[in-house]
């Protein structure tokens, strides 16, 4: 653990003289960090409150020398140049390394010293964990899955497009929101794992002092124990494309009997959908639940209109691949096919394998919609059932 | 010491003129024109570019573009002013000046030089033209992922990625030409009496210049044809499904990424201390001093890549070293800045328009240098990473460093150039302007990322306006103080006051020696240094 005392030292040195360093004197969202919520948190907020005052220090010491210099030796003052070109005698010597010796004791020993604990204390994940959360970066949007009750879901902002363009009144967490958060209990040390579907993406909520970046075919881990109830609210930090600044990352944090309750709730919902898998839908259950899944996962690179943003994402209305045959004739998947790009994806593009994150009744229904829309006269359709036999 | 002092052009009277002059010059003072004018040029068309960035951040909202042309204004903004505008001013500081401080007639390899040159202007152009060939309908514009180019981001992208590993190809192969071009001037053409240790600061400064981008640059050039092939040859250097890594290409690129940081500051700290003692009329202090420091951060330099990319991922012991090492460069960095006011305290100083950038880049790059000692620690890094906080921090190396560090060489060399000089008033008021409304610019960012603003966003939550709305007014008047030293320049290549031989009361070296401006072929013969 970090050492906590040189907290209150520092939030001292900052209160004096230097407002801009101090989180408390002014508004906490402004000036400094956030106000963090995890043992973490703390810690950085701490060292970094600390580190600004010794940087600021030295700033000051430092320029004073050469403001005091500029304004005794000047030209116009009737300063004549000395002639030294190095330090002569031991007592200069002496003034000379002793900045040197100072600036050692900074780096390694006032700096260093702590900051090799907060990283020793950062990299223990697995020490007494109590659980584990999973998150999976995918453009443009986080899948969270919990691994200990099987629950999986995707999270993707919640922010009306009539907002970002202008045309309403934005709200208060504008582009901070979105549908699903994840739910975590409060106290609990909670393991993270991160991971990519696609490109690298970086999982940052400030208030937890947590980064780290979610990488495609690796896994990363951190991890957190929220001390607060409430809502935090972060976003990717990896440039991922397109919609790298409206990817959010919303944490609910709640008491733990409150999290049992949400974890119970959320499996018999799961429960529910995975249920309706199975059965027959009908093609205008199939259509409302494909428009509603389209919207929410395609429509941010093939818009809501089908035109797509050629070249990089291609029309889906008149395309060849859309309009092609469903399945062969004994129900097979044909390689190249609507329905295989939209269960496997196309390697090298930004199109992924939705067969990892979206259920059976999501994709049945999105095929279904996206052949009888934007133009596209299909007629067909597809049901749950047939995904699954070919997953 | 030997004064050649040539009044007049008065050689072969067969050189072409017009286009064909600048085509085929071998003449380095030539080059370094060329270099500087094409410098300049690119620093604007960058600054363009980043001012309809900062114009859409003005408010919350996309207002002006799509996401998608934000990214590639944003990474196409950093290639240019970095390779294209920083880079080359250099180069040509280089080859104007170290022929004249060293007293060598030209550079060593006069037709490399010229080639060198002349590569940059279709690099340019390649890292550019997808913006024009996407209003044709060809691709969809230039790299968006970027300076960075990380894979797989830049795998998925489209003809941008590219052009801009092609330009980049081209831009590194001028680089290293021009590199070994100085470093065989360095050591074969140094006056007789000049040692390496006698040798003027600013040429020591692009010796270890000049042999890191020998050193890295290849590294970049293989990271980014592995690129390439990953993109088109089906190779998985980066793709974890063929056995490949994404984070080797953060590694192949820092490699290179973090000396290019020293690249181009380097030749700025080896032209601080002539400035400085030049208006504080003393001798340069800790002129040995200051050489190691130069060659201790080259090579610290090549060993703390990895700070780049803390929140990847790496194993503790990685972090820890990279952690150490990265602090450690503040040791010879300190010497520098104790060089710096050492030789100001006691001299005399008065300060012309020169000395004040020099004295405003020292201010500036010690906030660089201060922010750059906590951001190199691990866990708190984690909170500054990705964030404003880093924005802000290398503008401050690399505008306050690098582009004020070559306006105040531009200012005190210019009238040693053309032989006029520039307008003292218009200069000091394009400083003032400068250093204003860049605080104005970046100050804010570093507590836009402390209160968690990612980089590399087109719009922001509410809680980001205030400070981004004051940052975008910065940044315009920032770009519209700079048409001022465009003007001044200008106005200084066509006429004004003539410029004595030793231009400014303190100077010392050979390239005051000479007449302003210089000779066609700068020393006929050359000057012997007295051993003292």
């Amino acid at each position: 653990m970090s050492p906590t005392a040189p907290r209150s030292q520092a939030r001292l040195l900052a209160a004096l003289g230097l407002p801009f360093v101090s989180g408390s004197a002014l508004a906490d969202f402004t000036w400094n960090f956030p106000k963090p919520v995890t043992p973490i948190g703390r810690d950085t907020l701490s060292m970094h409150n600390q580190f600004m005052v010794i940087i600021t220090v030295l700033f000051v010491v430092v320029f004073a020398i050469m403001v005091y210099s500029m304004i005794n030796h000047r030209k116009s003052v009737g300063a004549e140049p000395a002639r030294f070109s190095g330090p002569r005698g031991a007592l200069q010597w002496f003034w000379v390394l002793v900045p040197f010796a100072i600036l050692l004791f900074i780096d390694f020993v006032l700096m260093g010293i702590p900051a090799f604990h907060a990283v020793i204390d950062m990299e223990d994940t697995r020490t007494k964990a109590d659980m584990v959360l999973k998150v999976t970066g995918m453009q443009w949007k986080w899948q969270y899955e919990y691994p200990d009750s099987g629950i999986k879901y995707i999270s993707t902002l919640a922010t009306p497009r009539e907002q970002i363009e202008g045309k309403e009144a934005k709200g208060e967490h504008y582009l901070l929101e979105v549908d699903n958060p994840v739910v975590l209990p409060v106290g609990k040390k909670v393991r993270i794992l991160l991971t990519s579907t696609d490109v690298i993406h970086t999982w940052w909520v400030p208030q937890f002092g947590v980064k780290r970046d979610a990488i495609p075919g690796f896994l990363r881990e951190t991890w957190v124990r929220i001390e607060e109830p409430g809502i935090y609210r972060g976003q990717c930090a990896e440039l991922c494309g397109k919609d790298h600044g409206f990817m959010p990352v919303v944490v609910k944090a709640v008491p733990e009997a409150e999290y049992v309750a949400w974890v119970d709730k959320k499996k018999t919902e799961l429960a529910a959908a995975a249920a309706s898998g199975d059965r027959t839908w009908t093609r205008d259950e199939l259509m409302a639940h494909g428009k509603e899944t389209y919207d929410k996962i395609c429509a941010a690179c093939h818009q809501p209109t089908g035109q797509g943003l050629p070249p990089a994402f291609p029309a889906l209305a008149g395309s060849k691949i859309v309009n092609g045959p469903l399945l062969s004739p004994d129900g097979k998947l044909i390689p190249d096919s609507h329905v295989d790009r939209v269960m496997n994806g196309k390697a090298g593009t930004a199109m992924q394998a939705f067969k990892t994150t979206l259920s059976d009744a999501d994709i049945a229904s999105v095929i279904t919609y996206e052949r009888n829309s934007f133009g596209n006269t299909k007629g067909d359709m597809i049901q749950p059932a047939q995904i699954k036999a070919l997953r | 010491m030997n004064t050649a002092s040539h009044a007049l052009d008065h050689h072969d009277g067969h050189h072409p003129t017009g286009l064909l002059r600048w085509l085929t010059t071998t003449n380095h003072k030539d080059i370094g024109t060329m270099y500087l004018t094409f410098s300049l040029l690119m620093f604007f068309v960058g600054g363009a570019m980043i001012l309809g960035v900062r114009a859409e951040l003005f408010q919350p909202g996309l207002q002006l573009m799509k996401p998608e042309f934000f990214n590639q204004l944003i990474g196409v903004h950093a290639l240019v002013m970095i390779f294209a505008a920083l880079m080359p001013a250099a180069t040509g500081f280089a080859n104007w000046m170290i022929p004249l401080m060293i007293g060598a007639p030209d550079m060593a390899l006069p037709r490399l030089n010229n080639w060198g040159f002349w590569l940059l202007p279709p690099a340019a152009l390649l890292l550019t033209m997808p913006f024009f060939l996407a209003l044709f309908g060809i691709g969809d514009g230039a790299v968006a992922t970027g300076w960075t180019l990380y894979a797989p981001l830049s795998v998925q992208g489209g003809i941008g990625v590219d052009f801009a590993i092609f330009s980049i190809h081209i831009l590194g192969i001028s680089s290293i030409m021009g590199s070994i071009n100085i470093i065989a001037t360095i050591l074969n053409m140094r006056a007789p009496g000049m040692t390496l240790m006698k040798m003027p600061l600013f040429c020591w400064g692009w010796l270890v210049t000049a042999v890191l981008l020998i050193i890295t640059l290849p590294v970049l050039a293989g990271g980014v044809t592995m690129l390439l092939t990953d993109r088109h040859f089906g190779t998985h250097f980066f793709n974890a499904a063929g056995g490949g890594d994404p984070i080797l290409f953060q590694h192949l690129f820092w490699f290179f990424g973090h000396p290019e940081v020293y690249i181009l500051l380097l030749p700025v700290w080896g032209l601080m201390p002539h400035v400085l003692s030049t208006f504080t009329r003393k001798p340069v202090y800790g002129h040995d001093a200051q050489v190691y420091s130069f060659i201790a951060i080259g090579v610290l330099g090549l060993i703390v890549w990895a700070h780049h990319f803390l929140t990847s991922g790496l194993p503790i012991p990685a972090l820890l070293y990279f952690m150490y090492s990265t602090m450690s460069i503040s040791l010879p960095l300190a010497v520098l800045f104790f060089c710096w006011i050492a030789t100001m305290w006691r001299g005399a100083m008065s300060f012309e328009t020169p000395m004040l950038f020099a004295l405003g880049f020292i201010v500036l790059f010690g906030i660089a240098g201060l922010t750059g000692l906590v951001l190199a620690d691990v866990a708190a890094d984690a909170q500054y990473h990705h964030s404003y906080f880093v924005v802000a921090h290398f503008h401050y190396a690399l505008f306050a460093g690098g582009i004020m560090g070559v306006m105040t060489g531009v200012y005190y060399w210019l009238p040693k150039w053309t032989g006029h000089m520039y307008s003292e008033k218009l200069g000091k008021l394009h400083f003032w302007l400068t250093v204003i409304s860049f605080n104005f610019t970046f100050m804010p960012q570093f507590f836009l990322g402390l209160a968690g603003m990612p980089r590399r966003i087109p719009d922001y939550a509410l809680q980001f306006a205030e400070f981004n709305a004051i940052s975008t007014v910065g940044a315009f008047a920032l770009g519209l103080s700079q048409l001022i030293f465009a003007y001044n320049v200008w106005r200084c290549v066509k006429g004004g006051d003539k410029a004595t031989d030793r231009v400014w009361e303190g100077t010392a070296g050979l390239e005051w020696e000479l007449s302003s401006p210089p000779p066609h072929h700068s020393w006929e013969t050359q000057p012997v240094i007295k051993t003292s």
